[in-house]
């Protein structure tokens, strides 16, 4: 995920900001969610999940993975973008 | 009056008869007490008609959300204000989860849209989806996709789909409170498809939407009545934006109850641990549902929910000595 001059602002839960101070609910639920809201700009995402596990894309911060690193390559179809 | 697990001993375990719907509603008011020895029976039972092994699939969405339909438990739905965004799966990565489903011994994988039905796009990516993952493992694989046609049951058949899911979900006298887009018996025709031409049928539903304990009774008969080869077991997860995202998660010991009045209900069926199950049940109750009736589980993440980690799974069930059922004992 590009978020080079970027910071965290947003839940990837609820997409709420970070100052907002009702997150433990989100923590909680991320053991069992995928994050559905970008964390630097909070807009919703694409998210697929596969038995394994998920990713996810920002039209604006770019992709997501559960292994913890962005990728430039997934195979999300362009029409799930619209 | 005979006691019920008595009769649940002569009648299901004995004779393999599953229960009738009066007799599950005498289950399904067990005191908190009867709890243990309602599970060893539905365990024995399981034991004695199924056997041991355990049976383990992984499911993908190859299209998710923006479903028309207003299943009031369904995050996809396009009628509710839901963070599921639409999204649609490509072949190399549908068949990239097929291979590392295989991986974790699952000897299922179940393909799942979200729509009422599929369309013409929907059918081709299918094809090519399942045709695509036969080459690559050896996995038996199934599918989820709505209402069908008679044509297009005819055509899964024909490649090979060995398994279809579509779930009454609830009985058939509450599902008008879950669903209003279609009924029930629109559900049963397409089960009644699906039979007839040969695939096996999967068919079951989510507890804890808000029915009565008669309305449990009610739905275990109705898929006895129904014979399913699989029926999947899921526990509402109440999901942020849907008309069921603020009704409690339902009582550990109640999902255990069902749990085991589903099995006396369905001596032979294949009983799967779906989802909701990490939310009500947690680790130890994951483990008494092992042992009181289930006998396959769904390994991994769900739709669009996560799991717990294949290897939880796979670990409590050599703990348990029940081993994973092989490719060659499901064909």
């Amino acid at each position: 995920m590009s978020g080079a001059g970027d910071e965290a602002m947003f839940c990837g839960q609820c997409g709420l900001t970070l100052a907002e101070p009702r997150h433990e609910g989100c923590a909680l639920r991320a053991t069992l969610e995928p994050p559905r809201y970008c964390t630097f700009c909070g807009r919703r995402m694409i998210v697929q999940v596969t038995p394994t596990g998920w990713w996810a894309r920002c039209s604006r911060h770019g992709d997501l993975t559960s292994a913890g690193s962005a990728t430039s390559d997934l195979e999300l179809d362009d029409e799930a973008l619209g | 009056m005979t006691d019920i697990l008595d009769t649940a001993r002569q009648q299901v375990l004995e004779e393999g008869r599953g229960l009738d719907e009066r007799q599950l509603r005498e289950v399904l008011t067990l005191p908190d007490d009867r709890l243990a020895d309602l599970l060893q029976v539905a365990h024995e039972v399981r034991m004695r008609w199924c056997g041991p092994e355990v049976e383990v699939e992984g499911i993908v969405s190859v299209k998710t959300g923006g479903c028309p339909e207003d299943c009031h438990f369904c995050s996809q739905s396009g009628q509710f204000q839901s963070p599921v965004r639409a999204a649609w799966l490509d072949i190399p990565s549908l068949v990239k989860a097929a291979v590392e489903t295989a991986a974790t011994g699952a000897t299922e994988f179940c393909i799942v849209a979200a729509v009422r039905g599929p369309d013409a796009r929907l059918m081709k990516q299918v094809r090519e989806g399942v045709a695509a993952i036969r080459e690559a493992v050896d996995i038996n694989v199934a599918c989820s996709l709505g209402m069908l046609t008679q044509e297009q049951v005819d055509e899964l058949a024909e490649i090979g789909v060995h398994r279809y899911n579509h779930n009454l979900e609830t009985a058939r006298s509450y599902f008008p409170d879950v669903v209003t887009t279609h009924t029930w018996e629109e559900r049963w025709e397409t089960l009644t498809m699906v039979r007839d031409a040969g695939m096996e049928v999967c068919c079951g539903g989510i507890i804890g939407m808000g029915e009565t304990i008669e309305q449990r009774a009610e739905f275990a008969a109705q898929l006895g009545e129904l014979g399913p080869d699989e029926v999947p077991m899921n526990f509402l997860n109440p999901r942020p934006g849907t008309p069921f995202g603020d009704l409690p998660v339902m009582d550990s010991k109640d999902a255990l109850r069902t749990i085991a009045a589903f099995r006396l209900a369905l001596p032979r069926t294949i009983l799967r641990f779906a989802g909701g199950r990490e939310i009500t049940l947690g680790d130890l109750g994951t483990e008494q549902g092992l042992l009181g009736g289930i006998n396959a589980v769904i390994v991994g993440n769900y739709l669009t929910t996560l799991g717990r980690p294949a290897t939880s799974d796979l670990d409590l069930l050599d703990e348990l000595s029940m081993p994973v059922k092989a490719l060659s004992a499901t064909l």
